[in-house]
């Protein structure tokens, strides 16, 4: 008998971590393997399903950070009760640490794009050795959309970590401008040794990828992941397909010889 | 093994047949179609022969059969949840040779394009296939072209010759259904389409690089996005699910798959408000390179079986073989670039 992989299960959400007023975590009692940057379609029958990228894990658990922009994960907000949500996945590749390590590994997340690489940022965090450097560029609309503020304050500890906003009010204590201000201003050792991955809105990718290539950082040294609307994450209903390739199971994660090449 | 049949015999025949399976075969829905006062061939159960439309090409193709435009994944109630029943009887379709090929397409995808599709083997597994053959090509076929006019892959074929049904067996567990009624036996040939009006030429070294080219751009306002093409189309898979609970009971609901479009506004909408392809040529550019181009990178054969029924059944008269006779010119204008 063939597996239904369609049945979800039942999570116990262990607790909710309010970033703003609409960006929730919902740390999920889960126990087997998980990478950063895969996802799970997260439901609430009658509400249907919503793939969620996984924003922490641990022993016992997974971050998933939700925002309340759709019709699932209004309803989420809405009705969550505080007991459980269900769960099919994780599903997609994920990042692959072992491709950044003892490398000058730079991250760039826009907005939520943060979630999905929270896990790397977090991997280099506790394991400082593996890299040669570690940068975090994280830009958000404003200050009021800040996610994981605590983490970026923890961060600091021992990495960059460049925090700007969009636009904020006169005398703010954040840096203003788009992420890509500062990819060029960035202190590269060795162009040949870096990793760059870049997550979050498409024109944020295009225009960070670009500023990393026009540094003269090469295309095999740049990873991507790709948000689609994946309906299913087992490569039937389509929906996330780009040319030849489905985003739920080839990626979302892409090095960016592959990554270029996909025109939706 | 060859038999040919009179109607009588025939009859019996699909009694025997019906009381272990559901046969669905193209038929003729009288008042349905798309022009007033005219019928609708799609498939539909039968159960004798004079049910079946042989001497028409079918609108809507037989994947219906596997794969329902609507299919429940399961029932909730409250925190329960409950897989449908699945009916005990095995199902048997009566096809075109095309189509035939289409199934490889579908197995391509539901088998083997991530983990095996269960609610798929669920109804997919019992199948048999009986081949109805073509005595000459319809309008809007190129399937010459696409090389699936003839096939190998059937159980038995079943194709009307005048006042009797000729028969070419392929697999012998159905011997015994036509010795049981004396089936006159008999060398068959099963009829194939050899040539057809149109052709279609793919281009050798078609590339992904002519989504940039600007013959895409007429379909920009000739398409009017109604899904058609996609709903017709045998080879079309896509899906989007569905939750729904019953209003007298809101605690009550299912969850459902059911056929989606790339053609239609919200395919790929993201949470946000995020889509992808907005004009209507770049989802014809998307939808024709699957079916001609990436597919195959994919998994090695074409997608599209060249039954036209794209072209039959869409409202602006968009054809899709003309489409595709166009990629060596735009592969010609990227080429410059």
């Amino acid at each position: 008998m063939i597996k239904n992989d369609y049945i979800p299960f039942s999570s116990k959400i262990l607790e909710v971590i309010k970033h703003t007023e609409i960006e929730f975590t919902f740390r999920m009692e889960y126990t087997a393997d998980a990478k950063p940057g895969q996802f799970f379609e997260v439901s609430m029958p009658k509400y249907g399903e919503a793939p969620i990228s996984i924003s922490g894990i641990g022993e016992n658990f997974v971050d998933l950070t939700i925002r309340k922009v759709g019709k699932v994960t209004d309803e989420v907000f809405e009705h969550y009760t505080g007991e459980s949500l269900f769960l099919r996945g994780p599903y997609g590749n994920g990042f692959d640490v072992l491709d950044y390590e003892s490398k000058e590994v730079i991250v760039v997340a826009g907005g939520t794009g943060l979630s999905p690489v929270r896990g790397v940022v977090e991997y280099f965090y506790n394991n400082p050795d593996k890299c040669e450097s570690m940068t975090l560029i994280s830009g958000f609309k404003s200050p009021d959309d800040i996610l994981f503020s605590a983490d970026l304050e923890k961060w600091k500890e021992n990495m960059e970590v460049i925090l700007t906003v969009d636009s904020a009010e006169e005398g703010s204590r954040y840096k203003t401008g788009l992420v890509t201000t500062y990819i060029p201003k960035l202190q590269i050792k060795d162009k040949n040794n870096v990793a760059v991955v870049v997550v979050g809105p498409p024109a944020m990718m295009r225009f960070s990828v670009k500023a990393f290539l026009d540094l003269g950082i090469a295309e095999e040294n740049i990873w991507i992941s790709q948000e689609r609307k994946m309906c299913c994450g087992l490569g039937k209903c389509g929906h996330c397909k780009i040319g030849d390739v489905y985003v739920c199971l080839d990626g979302p994660v892409f090095n960016y010889v592959k990554g270029k090449e996909l025109i939706d | 093994m060859g038999y040919v049949l009179t109607t009588k015999q025939a009859n019996e025949i699909f009694a025997e047949l019906s009381t272990q399976y559901r046969l669905f075969a193209p038929k003729t829905f009288g008042n349905e179609g798309r022009y007033s006062d005219t019928g609708c061939v799609r498939y539909g159960e039968v159960t004798c022969v004079e049910d079946i439309t042989f001497d028409k090409k079918s609108e809507y193709s037989f994947k219906e059969a596997i794969l329902p435009v609507m299919q429940t994944l399961f029932y909730f109630t409250e925190r329960e949840v409950t897989e449908p029943k699945v009916d005990d009887k095995k199902t048997m379709i009566f096809l075109r040779s095309c189509d035939i090929h289409a199934v490889k397409r579908l197995d391509e995808m539901y088998y083997k394009n991530g983990p095996k599709d269960y609610y798929y083997s669920l109804l997919r597994d019992n199948v048999k296939f009986v081949l109805i053959g073509c005595e000459q090509s319809f309008e809007n076929c190129f399937c010459v072209s696409m090389g699936t006019n003839t096939t190998d892959h059937y159980d038995f074929s079943f194709c009307k010759a005048h006042d009797t049904y000729e028969i070419n067996l392929k697999n012998t567990e159905f011997i015994s259904l036509f010795e049981k009624v004396n089936a006159s036996v008999m060398e068959v040939k099963v009829p194939f389409v050899t040539e057809n009006d149109v052709k279609v030429q793919i281009p050798d070294g078609l590339k992904a690089k002519v989504t940039s080219s600007t013959i895409w751009d007429e379909y920009d306002s000739r398409c009017i996005a109604c899904g058609r093409c996609n709903f017709v189309c045998p080879t079309c898979t896509c899906f989007t699910m569905q939750d729904m609970y019953y209003t007298d009971n809101g605690k009550v609901g299912e969850r459902r798959r059911v056929w989606a479009s790339c053609m239609v506004d919200g395919f790929t909408d993201v949470a946000g408000g995020g889509s992808y392809r907005k004009n209507y040529g770049q989802r014809m550019r998307f939808k024709l390179l699957h079916k001609v181009y990436d597919f195959k990178q994919r998994n090695g054969f074409h997608m599209c079986i060249g039954c036209g029924r794209c072209d039959d059944v869409c409202p602006e008269y968009i054809s899709f073989s003309n489409c595709i006779n166009k990629l060596p010119e735009a592969l010609k204008e990227v080429d410059q670039l």
